[in-house]
């Protein structure tokens, strides 16, 4: 990580970027459950894109390509939202 | 141009003339009419203002600030609780640096609950990095108001502003004022600066509202601190470009007839327009008194005050609050600590008056400058605290 000096960084409480905790902050140990999702009934509605608030479901070209779990704490709202319930809920084996 | 207006009316007036493009505002006493007018003002398709009529005080800062960091020109008006009702999102507006100015029409902190003038409200946020201006008239809150946009929206300020002035005493008294036209203060103002981020710009994303713990949270601080250390060339040269376009002119501090005086009192806001009368009274008794007055008193003119209080032999700080449970009000403390290391400083010593909207008479200004000469005599104010114009 690059650690900046107090006078080199930008005006205000501001990261003059978008989505830069992905890499840094890694939060999978936080799960119990993971979600799974079954690509081939999946509809690609992007609702779980839409209301995963850790910004953990991969997509590319408007289709649903699974989960970052690195990114992804299990809080199992993309398996509550999908409507048509192919996101699973499974334990973590550790 | 003259008129005669209520404080209150006339800092309405101000902000019609300046229209800001976001108002987001909670109507309190003594400040209520401030928010009142105004949003008549925008009723009547006078302004194009975004008005907004939050249910809390909370929500009126927490509005300002999200407009503010998209880059509209942002304003509102409270007065005591509603200032510390919006405790948490000053300090979030001003290490944000959102250059929100907000109108005080300073009042006594609850409990007993009370309406009148006190500078509790705003020493309660004399650290949350918010830059204040203080005003003894309704002329100077006229054009403090008006100067505080443009002092906070400097690309080298970028910082949000309180302009104060005393609740009823100030807020409720009719004075002729000297006003601007419209164009006039438009023109002075000109458009808000853009700021470099902002939430609504999609072309260049940021990150607001970020996370720093122990890896970051020291160097967002230390750069805050440092970035006040252009404020106060800021505040001299809109005062200087204020000065040519009302022939008004202002500084960091206001010095009134402190050459030759041996014991000086320091007051802020309506205060010190009777200290003046009672300096010129003590004066024709052949006294040497005089008045320093506080305008700009965040970020803290230290250098400034050192060099006014240089000459002075016995010096008396007027606190209209007090800092419970510490060792003296807050302006003296800060006084206090502009002069620590200094040699040959004056005696120092401290008077808690005017609270809840008690009455400061001259009477009272007397016995304080009285104060000053007694501890001239003994050596030393005893006690350093004293409490003026409570029934004992």
């Amino acid at each position: 990580m690059n650690e900046q000096k107090w006078n080199e960084l930008p005006e205000g409480v501001i990261v003059p970027e978008g989505g830069n905790s992905q890499d840094v902050y890694i939060v999978e140990g936080w799960r119990t459950f993971k979600p799974v999702v079954n690509l081939e009934k999946c509809t690609h509605c992007m609702t779980c894109w839409v209301m995963c608030p850790d910004n953990a479901v991969n997509v590319k070209g408007g289709k649903m390509l699974g989960f970052d779990y690195l990114a992804c704490k299990g809080c199992g709202v993309c398996a509550e939202v999908c409507p048509v319930k192919v996101i699973e809920m499974v334990k973590e084996e550790r | 141009m003259k008129v005669a207006l209520e404080t209150n009316q006339l800092i309405a007036l101000a902000m019609k003339q300046i229209e800001p493009h976001v108002v987001a505002a909670y109507p309190i006493t003594p400040s209520t009419e401030v928010v009142q007018e105004f949003s008549q003002y925008v009723a009547n398709g006078d302004v194009k203002t975004e008005f907004v009529p939050v249910e809390s005080e909370h929500s009126a800062m927490s509005a300002c600030l999200a407009a503010s960091l998209s880059g509209a020109r942002v304003m509102t008006a409270t007065a005591s609780q509603g200032l510390a009702f919006m405790w948490e999102m000053l300090h979030i507006a001003a290490a944000s640096r959102a250059p929100i100015v907000t109108i005080v029409a300073n009042r006594a902190l609850s409990a007993p609950i009370n309406i009148h003038g006190d500078h509790a409200d705003a020493m309660g946020a004399r650290d949350t990095g918010w830059l204040q201006l203080w005003a003894e008239t309704a002329q100077e809150a006229y054009d403090n108001t008006i100067q505080a946009i443009k002092i906070a929206e400097d690309p080298r300020v970028r910082f949000p502003m309180l302009v104060n002035y005393d609740g009823f005493t100030t807020s409720h008294a009719v004075e002729t004022v000297e006003i601007l036209e419209d164009e006039q203060v438009r023109s002075f103002l000109g458009a808000a600066p853009k700021p470099k981020y902002s939430l609504l710009d999609t072309e260049n994303p940021a990150s607001f509202g970020v996370l720093a713990l122990q890896d970051y949270y020291m160097e967002f601080r230390r750069a805050q601190a440092e970035a006040y250390k252009n404020v106060k060339d800021v505040v001299l040269e809109v005062a200087e470009d204020y000065a040519k376009l009302t022939g008004r002119k202002y500084g960091i501090l206001e010095e009134y007839r402190l050459d030759d005086a041996d014991v000086v009192l320091v007051a802020m806001n309506s205060a010190a327009g009777t200290a003046k009368e009672t300096v010129d009274y003590l004066r024709k008794q052949g006294k040497k008194v005089g008045v320093l007055k506080i305008r700009l008193f965040r970020p803290f003119p230290v250098e400034e005050i050192r060099c006014a209080l240089g000459n002075a032999k016995s010096v008396v700080v007027m606190d209209r609050a007090y800092t419970y449970g510490g060792p003296s009000g807050p302006l003296f403390e800060e006084i206090a600590t502009a002069l620590v290391n200094e040699t040959n400083k004056p005696l120092l010593g401290n008077v808690i008056a005017g609270l809840g909207g008690r009455d400061i008479t001259m009477e009272d200004i007397e016995h304080v400058f009285d104060l000053g000469f007694k501890a001239l005599e003994k050596g030393n104010f005893e006690p350093l605290v004293s409490w003026v114009g409570v029934r004992e």
